[in-house]
């Protein structure tokens, strides 16, 4: 029998795969994705918990979750870009500009 | 019994695919990667009941967002990988133990929890609707009108704040 406890440890290791993304790794394309896995580890919980409760209150916050998603993607690409336009680089460790 | 079959090998996919997305130098497969693991993704909200969140995410993340970073990733054309230099000051045993940190406080936070069991939440008030889009609709507008709209405003913002960033000039 699934219960919630196994969706929250798939979860767990979903979001812990998705910090050591964010930390490692030097390539800020990959690291934006990294966010992508930790904010849909957080959706498998909320979707896992309004299953388990029986209201769909879970789900709509999912909704919500994957529309600040959407916007996050769409503003980082950009300065992803504008930065590569000036710099020619996508290394997060030659992002240094507002270092003084 | 079937349920636990499909979940146990939908879960072995998204993690073995998010270990995959990672870890994997060149990025264009990273991406490719991504796309499969939100795919499992939206299997796993089927096999959970959710199925219009299920479409949403098949329509959304899979079709739009990594469609926005393949061309990002097309666009920047690396012709030095991120990862072929050292940079002497990095440390990424530091993020490895950071990582290692959260993962503590993840273990510490599901023993507190197991120890001091919730209290039960109290019944929701019945929906007078059946289906799950049908519900999923119902709270978004009645509910949750406020904060869809007000999610509505910020698409519009982060829309209007990607043509002016990725301009080349206003």
């Amino acid at each position: 029998m699934i219960t919630p406890v196994h969706y929250m440890l798939l979860s767990a290791a979903l979001f812990i795969i998705g910090v050591v993304g964010v930390m490692v790794r030097k390539n800020i394309i990959i690291i934006f994705m990294s966010i992508e896995l930790i904010l849909n580890a957080v959706n498998i919980n909320l979707v896992a918990f309004s299953a388990q409760l029986q209201n769909g209150i879970g789900q709509v916050f999912a909704i919500f979750v994957i529309a600040v998603a959407a916007a996050e993607a769409a503003v980082g690409l950009g300065i992803i870009l504008a930065f590569y336009r000036n710099k020619e680089t996508i290394n997060i460790d030659e992002m240094n500009l507002m270092r003084s | 019994m079937a349920q636990a079959i499909a979940f146990y090998f939908i879960a072995a996919c998204i993690l073995g695919f998010a270990v995959l997305v990672v870890t994997t130098r060149d990025t264009v497969h990273s991406v490719l990667f991504l796309v499969l693991d939100f795919l499992f993704v939206a299997a796993l909200y089927v096999l959970l009941g959710a199925q219009f969140l299920a479409a949403i995410q098949v329509l959304v993340y899979a079709g739009g967002i990594v469609v926005l970073y393949l061309f990002v990733v097309m666009l920047v054309n690396l012709k030095r990988p991120p990862e072929a230099h050292e940079d002497p000051h990095r440390r990424t045993k530091l993020g490895f133990g950071l990582a290692a940190a959260v993962l503590l406080e993840l273990g510490a936070i599901a023993v507190y929890g197991s120890v001091n069991p919730a209290a039960p939440m109290p019944a929701t008030p019945a929906i007078p609707v059946s289906g799950n889009t049908e519900q999923v609709g119902w709270l978004l507008y009645t509910s949750y009108l406020i904060p869809f709209e007000i999610a509505s405003m910020l698409l519009l913002v982060a829309m209007i704040g990607a043509i002016v960033l990725a301009k080349r000039e206003l």
